[in-house]
């Protein structure tokens, strides 16, 4: 008979020391007599996303998991002590049975319905949760059936753009033009984006460090669904911990025959490579991403042509980003009426929220569409980290717009925060106390963006350098008043003028600052203002 | 780190030479053995995939991630995305340059430490962070990274999680 005790191995828990408290949890363990005939087993499971309570133990009773948290190295002998390996929950660090944490049992969790709960590396496991029960049904369906299938959840692009996924499908499904033998099908293929360089965002990476074989089984749905029978995963350098799971979870999938010439013996193909980005921000776009892939630099194209007609070295290509692709085996599993019954208005299904900054309960909350940033933010991250009022909130990344307090009931939808020029992205919230200056926020904005255009358009390879300086010299109060119209043309230029989000949402926070802070832009101003 | 020879960087291009797109994961195939892409690799690399040495030259300044130049024995970046901004990174910044001496894109006189600014890392939930070479670290502060290069400065620390929690045959068995 084993313990089975459960210690994260997901970036932020390892950021957190849980590799440490691994190590001091199996040395301490042979000080300590383990009970009768059994033997301490520490699975690395992933995280479940409750990232303010990393690292976190749990360990297997027969009531269900019990939880521990945050355990630093000192607090392992302790914790021995009071008997956290039979479960005992006297200790101040014990959270009772995990699924129980308010902080969990509130979510709805469809796309993460695995993460922190089993072996990522463990195909048994993630059989035995529902896994490739999507890819089963899936098996059984027509590509047509398998279009309609996603089209009808509603489902829409969780990279940010929010395009339906359903209606991308379709048309890398209709592309036959290209070739002249009608019998056979075209080179297609399946671009899974995950280069997630959104500031606030870790919802692809713990998918991936997490349940990686769901985002696997998403990628062969798709393949079946348009006809590719080639897929790429688009990496960022930068999670060098996602690069090893992921690595490791398609080599498994081709052992057990999950990927390669002939899928669960169906006569389907479909092969897996993963890819690493380099450090560039604007490969998240996905021409530019395609151009990186085909070992280039990351230049945006323009559209048209789609991806989904001229995509991958000229070829119907789907892109997609991790969650979408990693949602796709629920609505096969469950189907699509069973997923699109969660959500407001056009927004259907769930959205992982990333709650990060300034929070004191920093982490992933995934629930249906509609809720308010406000309950987001209070119920779920009680207030900020360092229990300053908080004063500004940026939703959907370094291109998202910063939201002030009036702003915060606004429910989270697309539609709904496109009516307040706000952005929900990829659903990262950023938390800013009143310490902030929100006029540096604004030219960090500009700053990014001359970082990581790509350099093509020239609104936004130069507009972004002529940005920053036209906003430093509102700050030094140099001509404030007609510096800010011309940062307020330079943005509509920008926004006209730019391919692609990078310019054309760069201005979006620093329209923002200057609606709702414009005290922190031009405080002499202000105050001469108030004077007269 | 292997002896520079035209021999085994042709060796490393060969690998992923048959690669459909094989110019990155030949410059990270050469960059992980290296630590940077020496000038030397370039006509190889040109000859290799027929492109002039000029497009892979423009090809790896495009990427903030590639260096043609050798660094010290360790890669300390800091994160300077907003969620890292919104818990004082900035004040961070500043203290890590004062304590190491040396601006972005530089690197320590011991040459124990390159500095580089990095744009998110994914663990926005325990800002600030930085990473050390392939390892993240969260709610940096100036005392923690004090301790942190000390050591680097010193020591042989792990900076790549150890313990993989590889699945083998079998222990998937024991897992219900």
């Amino acid at each position: 008979m084993s313990i089975n005790v459960y210690i994260p191995r997901d970036t932020s828990a390892l950021a957190m020391g849980a590799d440490d408290v691994v190590k001091a949890l199996k040395f301490q363990t042979k000080l300590f007599h383990l009970p009768e005939n059994k033997e301490l087993n520490i699975i690395r499971n992933g995280s479940r996303g409750l990232f303010y309570l990393e690292p976190l133990i749990e360990v297997e009773t027969k009531q269900g998991r019990i939880a521990y948290g945050p355990v630093t190295v000192d607090d392992v002998s302790s914790l021995l002590e009071h008997g956290i390996l039979q479960g005992k929950t006297e200790h101040p660090l014990c959270l009772g049975l995990t699924k129980n944490i308010p902080y969990l049992a509130k979510q709805q969790r469809l796309t993460f319905a695995r993460a922190g709960i089993i072996n990522p590396l463990c195909i048994e496991d993630y059989l035995a949760h529902d896994g490739f029960k999507g890819l089963n049904k899936a098996l059984t369906l027509s590509s047509q059936q398998l279009v309609d299938e996603i089209k009808n959840s509603g489902l829409r692009g969780r990279g940010g753009a929010a395009f339906p996924t359903g209606i991308k499908w379709q048309t890398v499904l209709d592309e036959k033009s290209c070739v002249k033998d009608n019998a056979k099908q075209p080179q297609k293929y399946i671009v899974c984006n995950a280069d997630e360089g959104d500031s606030g965002t870790f919802a692809d990476r713990l998918l991936m460090e997490a349940d990686p074989f769901s985002l696997i089984e998403g990628m062969i749905i798709a393949g079946l669904a348009v006809g590719a029978t080639q897929g790429f995963i688009y990496l960022r350098s930068e999670y060098p911990q996602a690069k090893i799971i992921l690595k490791q979870a398609i080599q498994l999938a081709y052992k057990k025959h999950y990927l390669g010439q002939n899928i669960l013996q169906s006569g389907k193909q479909f092969e897996l490579e993963l890819r690493l980005g380099a450090g560039a921000y604007i490969c998240g776009e996905e021409t530019s991403l395609l151009e990186s892939l085909e070992g280039k630099r990351g230049l945006v194209r323009a559209k048209p042509p789609l991806p989904a007609i001229e995509g991958l070295f000229g070829k119907p290509t789907v892109v997609n980003n991790v969650i979408s692709l990693a949602t796709v085996p629920i609505i096969l599993a469950k189907g699509a009426d069973y997923y699109q019954n969660f959500g407001m208005g056009r927004s259907r299904g769930t959205l992982p929220f990333q709650l990060a900054g300034n929070i004191k309960q920093g982490g992933l909350v995934e629930l249906a569409f509609g809720t308010s940033l406000a309950d987001l933010v209070n119920d779920f991250g009680g207030g900020s980290y360092s229990g300053k009022p908080i004063k500004a909130i940026q939703v959907g990344g370094p291109l998202g717009a910063y939201l002030p307090q009036s702003q915060w009931h606004t429910e989270l939808d697309y539609e709904a925060f496109a009516n307040i020029e706000a952005v929900l992205g990829h659903g990262g919230i950023v938390v800013f106390d009143d310490s902030v200056n929100m006029a540096q926020q604004a030219r960090f904005a500009m700053e990014f963006c001359s970082i990581e255009s790509c350099g093509k358009c020239t609104p936004c390879r130069i507009g972004s350098v002529r940005g920053v300086e036209t906003i430093d010299k509102i700050i030094n109060d140099d001509n404030s008043q007609q510096n800010l119209e011309l940062l307020t043309d330079l943005c509509d230029t920008m926004v006209d003028g730019s391919l692609c989000a990078m310019g054309g949402m760069t201005p979006f926070p620093v329209r923002s600052v200057i609606k709702h802070f414009n005290d922190d832009l031009m405080p002499t101003a202000q105050q001469q203002g108030e004077e007269i | 780190m292997p002896q520079l020879s035209t021999a085994k960087i042709q060796q490393l291009i060969t690998q992923k030479q048959h690669l459909s797109g094989a110019l990155l994961p030949i410059l990270h195939n050469i960059q992980d053995q290296y630590g940077y892409i020496p000038k030397l690799a370039l006509p190889l690399i040109a000859k290799t995939l027929q492109q002039t040495e000029a497009e892979i030259y423009g090809v790896i300044s495009f990427y903030a991630h590639f260096r043609m130049q050798p660094t010290g024995k360790h890669i300390v970046e800091i994160c300077r995305g907003e969620a890292c901004q919104a818990m004082g990174s900035q004040q961070l910044e500043q203290v890590l340059k004062q304590q190491l001496n040396c601006d972005y894109g530089q690197t320590t006189k011991d040459n124990s430490i390159t500095l580089e600014p990095v744009y998110c890392l994914g663990n926005c939930a325990c800002a600030p962070s930085i990473k050390v070479d392939k390892k993240v670290y969260g709610r940096m502060n100036a005392d923690k990274f004090a301790h942190l290069s000390d050591q680097l400065r010193h020591y042989t620390i792990e900076l790549e999680s150890t313990d993989q929690g590889v699945v083998n045959e079998q222990t998937m068995g024991k897992i219900k």
